[in-house]
């Protein structure tokens, strides 16, 4: 997939989400947590948590293991790693990753 | 596989009767399970209500242990072995040409081997009045039940028998908070292990606790009291009163079915065996306390579990099993105070010589007996302090050569050096560190092979340290220097990003002055961080900056629950709990409280807390809530953080007819002071009004109980998923010093604890215990008082309602929302009512289970 064919939907201005947090944006729908890694790294997973059905992955926390990339769940402290939503605790939980990028300081995603 | 036995002595089928169900009793069927040999028929009679259980911590029961903590009975037990317990079954009838016994009910049992572990009672001296009401002894459960609830009304307690059993029942009258007094026939205290001296050290020290103490009093009779319910009348005329009696005088062995049944005694008494535990009929067994061998009685465990091994050892086949006399020597705290004697005390072997070290000051006497040629050491006594005497045990038992000045073993080191100590290297593999269960220095090196590198495990896995304790300190030495040996270390490391411990992360933090994590990171990290050391940083940097939690960066690193300032719930909704100090509202508070819950269509719920809990709150409704309830009066509750909860409080003296002083005043004001410190894990205090103590709080990580004198604190206890009972630190403290003492706990547990560790399991892991605890906090013993305080009152001097500064801050605002680009709220939360209130609906009572997820 090109980012030709992708769909992208603003949804905040860089500077809104703080480093190393997450947000969640509503996008065609779909609730999607959105995370900024320092100042300039942005990955976006869906944020609902299987394991619960809440809506609430980008409340957790930031972190790495090893050299993945993950976010904690609030809720269960599962682990996801966010640049493929794969839960690694429990792959059966695994969530969706979607695409970020930024254009002109705005955080465009676009479902995949 | 269970391998048949060697000695085919032993039929499949052997029944074998025990009869009492006490500490030996229980280790003779351990063992003989252990033992594995197939086929037994095993009955147990059991006087008691209930199966063996730990004797030795019986005054545990009074610090809160129950009858089930006290129990030496494993899960499980009798339905793995098989063997057959009968409760509340006292034996008198045995016929040894038929080899039956006849229970009380009539059933008669055959046997092949009849095993008596009937164990000792009490010796009550026959003096007119002994049979009074409320006159108790110290033996069983049953007899501990009396005494507490005599204890309860009264306010005086006389103990007869200043032995060592006598000294931990006068322990325990003083802790139930009676006036205690201990009559003593001999002019000294524990006149079987300590010579003149050393008693008189002792005596000094206890009387320094409160308990009086009255040697060379014989008692005539006892008869009603003017002042209290009995008087105790001496051979001399003096007099004593109290309202209630127990009887120490030493112990008698229940020897009656020996002496019913034409089997020999000893000479003063005890069923006489032979080395294999043996009476005169070879197919009766004794062991325990009820045992005599060469006409010695011991009153101690250890000799009783040997015999317990030696008997099971033999009965299954072992013809060679012998017991071969017991080591007598004993080491323990008699409120507060060590006391140790080791082998010959009273330096009765011919031409040996002693050495005594006293001071008066610090009231620490020290002793010890060395052979003539002043190579061996025969024997010690130690008061006041008995840090030499696991070396001291070893050297004696194992006849290991002193050193040349044999004195400096117990002289104080003037210049620092070490003493000449034992480095565990110098005992041989063979030396028994645990006596109560047999467990030498080879097995305990063996265990740390197979993976028992801490004392929980080394517990578990060898049983080392888990009857009396007493080697717990040496065989935590033998095995560090095992591992360090085997170059295994201990890995506390928090996380993969930091290799420390939470305490030593602490260290680094407040000495290096960090105060982000980014920069914690760089200077001793590595990686991004993740949710176990972001959240310990915040913690840290908030017990020694205290800056606001969602500042800056200091929000990136906060669980969820501190970044939005309440407790998250199952279905991502947040609970909001204003604090209500003490457990004190007023009808205007609850009425704010009743308006804003409906208002926001919340769920409220009294809690264990001792305060109103609401539920059900969305991220864009908190600051909504919050606004309401300060302008109400209220403060952010901090049931989300890691930091002081709720003080819990009894109604006190303002208003219960008991009380004796105002708890619910004290509570107030100490959740005041403490409120928002951020520490390792949450903490929980209780105050109550008095010994009745309504608020628990000995079950709390601060427990705070009002006395005529004072405040008793109480720390370290907890409830939750592994209740402990705190313990009491200081006695009658007033207000100020309580507060100080509280300041300094408090600072010393946030700096040196693990991460989510409880005050009480931080107290358990602690090196040194108690006594430990005490010296850095009442004794200064790091010289760090004053510096715990100063840092304490840093907190409570910078303390701000966190949910007052998330609300005025509109930049912190922005994040209470459900949707960076939409005011839209989450469709995904879905109450249903029920008991006339919301609750999060089930996933089957969603309508529309995609809603934001659409396929
Ligand atoms: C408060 C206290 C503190 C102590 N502290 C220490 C210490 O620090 N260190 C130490 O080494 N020792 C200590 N001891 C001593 C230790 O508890 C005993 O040595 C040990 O319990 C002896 O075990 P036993 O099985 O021989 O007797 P017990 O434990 O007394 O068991 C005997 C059992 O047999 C039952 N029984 C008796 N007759 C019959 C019958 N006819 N039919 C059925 N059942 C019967 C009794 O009811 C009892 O349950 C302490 C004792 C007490 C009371
Ligand atoms: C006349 C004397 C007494 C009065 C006036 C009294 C009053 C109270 C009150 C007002 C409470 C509620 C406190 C709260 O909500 O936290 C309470 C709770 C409690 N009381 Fe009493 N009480 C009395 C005697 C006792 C005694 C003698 C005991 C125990 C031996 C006891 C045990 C308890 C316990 C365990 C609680 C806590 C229950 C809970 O957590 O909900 N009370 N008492
Ligand atoms: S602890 Fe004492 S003062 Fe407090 S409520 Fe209970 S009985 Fe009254
Ligand atoms: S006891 Fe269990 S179910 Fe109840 S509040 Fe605590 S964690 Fe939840």
């Amino acid at each position: 997939m090109t980012s030709e064919t992708l769909s992208w939907t603003a949804v905040c201005a860089a500077s809104e989400i703080l480093p190393n947090t997450g947000v969640c944006a509503l996008v065609e729908g779909r609730h999607v947590a959105v995370f900024r890694i320092g100042d300039s790294a942005f990955h976006a997973i869906d944020n609902i948590d299987p394991k619960s059905g809440a809506s609430v992955l980008s409340r957790g926390l930031i972190g790495s293991l090893g050299e993945r990339v993950v976010v904690a769940s609030p809720l269960y402290k599962n682990h996801f790693d966010l640049a493929t939503g794969e839960c690694l605790e429990e792959p059966q939980h695994s969530v969706r990753a979607h695409a970020v990028r930024i254009d002109n300081n705005i955080v465009q995603v676009a479902l995949a | 596989m269970v391998k048949p036995p060697q000695d085919l002595t032993v039929r499949p089928d052997m029944k074998i009767v025990l009869v009492g169900h006490g500490m030996v009793g229980h280790k003779f069927l351990e063992a003989l399970h252990e033992q594995k040999t197939p086929g037994l028929d095993v009955t147990v009679l059991c006087e008691e209500p209930r199966p063996a259980y730990d004797r030795v911590h019986l005054s545990e029961f009074f610090a809160g242990k129950s009858a089930e903590d006290l129990s030496l009975v494993e899960p499980g037990f009798f339905e793995e072995s098989g063997f057959k317990l009968r409760l509340n079954t006292r034996l008198s009838a045995i016929d040894r040409r038929k080899k039956t016994v006849t229970l009380p009910d009539g059933e008669v049992l055959a046997y092949d081997k009849l095993v008596l572990a009937t164990g000792s009672y009490p010796f009550v001296p026959p003096l007119k009045g002994s049979d009074r009401e409320n006159c108790f002894v110290y033996r069983t459960i049953e007899d501990l039940e009396a005494m507490t609830a005599a204890g309860k009304h009264a306010r005086s307690g006389v103990v007869v028998g200043g032995g060592l059993l006598g000294l931990e029942c006068a322990k325990a009258l003083r802790d139930l908070g009676l006036e205690t007094h201990v009559v003593e026939f001999a002019p000294r205290l524990m006149t079987v292990q300590v010579d003149d001296e050393g008693g008189r050290i002792l005596r000094n020290k206890i009387e320094e606790l409160g308990v009086k103490v009255h040697t060379s009093r014989s008692t005539t009779e006892i008869t009603n009291g003017m002042t209290a319910r009995h008087r105790m009348v001496f051979a001399d005329g003096s007099r004593l009163e109290a309202d209630m009696i127990v009887f120490s005088a030493g112990i008698r062995p229940r020897d009656e079915l020996a002496r019913t049944n034409a089997l020999p005694v000893g000479a003063r008494g005890g069923i006489a065996i032979d080395d294999h535990c043996r009476s005169s009929d070879h197919d009766v067994y004794a062991i325990g306390e009820c045992a005599a061998w060469n006409d010695q009685i011991f009153g101690l465990v250890a000799p009783g579990y040997d015999m317990a091994r030696i008997a099971a050892a033999h009965i299954g086949g072992q013809a060679d099993a012998r017991f071969t006399g017991a080591d007598m020597s004993t080491k323990l705290k008699l409120m507060g105070v060590d006391v140790a004697s080791i082998g010959d005390a009273h330096g009765k072997t011919a031409g040996s010589r002693s050495f005594r070290y006293t001071d008066e000051a610090k009231q620490i006497y020290k002793k010890i007996v060395v052979s003539p040629d002043g190579k061996k050491l025969l024997g010690a006594v130690l008061i006041g302090n008995a840090d030499e005497y696991g070396t001291l045990l070893q050297m004696c038992l194992n006849g290991i050569t002193l050193p040349a000045d044999p004195e400096f073993l117990i002289l104080p080191s003037s210049d620092g050096k070490a003493k000449p100590g034992l480095g565990p290297d110098a005992l041989p593999d063979s030396a028994q560190i645990c006596s109560c269960n047999n467990v030498t220095k080879g097995q305990i090196c063996a265990a740390v092979g197979d993976g028992a590198t801490t004392i929980g495990a080394m517990k578990t896995c060898t049983k080392a340290g888990s009857t009396c304790g007493g080697c717990v300190p040496l065989v935590t030495q033998i095995m560090k220097s095992e591992m360090a040996k085997r170059g295994m270390a201990v890995n506390n490391h928090l996380c993969e990003h930091f290799p420390y411990s939470r305490q030593e992360l602490y260290h680094l933090i407040r000495v290096g002055q960090i105060k982000s994590f980014s920069e914690l990171l760089d200077k001793h990290g590595k990686g991004l961080g993740c949710d176990i050391c972001k959240p310990t940083a915040a913690s840290i940097f908030a017990s020694c900056w205290n800056d606001f939690v969602l500042k800056g960066e200091l929000a990136s690193l906060q669980d969820s629950n501190d970044y939005f300032l309440g407790n998250i719930q199952k279905d991502g909704t947040y609970s909001v709990v204003p604090r209500m100090p003490g457990g004190e509202v007023t009808p205007d508070g609850l009425i704010a409280v009743g308006q804003i819950a409906k208002k926001y269509g919340l769920y409220t719920k009294v809690t264990g807390g001792a305060r109103v809990d609401m539920f059900g709150a969305r991220v864009e409704q908190l600051p909504l809530i919050w606004e309401e309830l300060i302008a109400a009066g209220f403060e952010s509750g901090h049931a989300y953080g890691k930091a002081l909860r709720t003080v819990k409080s009894c109604v006190g003296s303002t208003w219960c007819r008991y009380g004796v002083d105002d708890s619910v005043g004290l509570a107030v004001e100490l959740e005041n002071r403490y409120k928002g410190l951020r520490a390792p894990h949450k903490i929980k205090f209780g105050v109550s009004g008095c010994t009745r103590e309504c608020a628990e709080a000995q079950g709390k990580d601060v427990g705070i109980i009002a006395t005529e004198r004072g405040w008793n604190l109480y720390v370290c206890g907890n409830g939750g998923m592994k209740p402990r009972h705190a313990e009491l630190i200081a006695a009658d403290l007033s207000k100020a010093d309580l507060i100080r003492l509280i300041d300094r706990f408090l600072m010393f547990y946030v700096k040196t604890a693990d991460r989510l560790q409880r005050t009480s399991t931080w107290r358990e892991n602690l090196e040194g215990g108690l006594d430990y605890l005490k010296q850095v906090l009442i004794g200064d013993s790091l010289g760090i008082s004053a510096e715990l305080e100063a840092q304490m009152q840093h907190v409570v001097d910078t303390y701000q309602c966190e949910w007052k500064a998330a609300v005025t801050n509109p930049e912190t605002r922005k994040r209470f929302r459900t949707f960076v680009n939409s005011t839209e709220a989450d469709k995904r939360i879905v109450f249903v009512e029920e008991r006339g209130q919301v609750r999060p609906a089930r996933a089957e009572e969603r309508l529309e289970e995609t809603e934001g997820q659409p396929a």
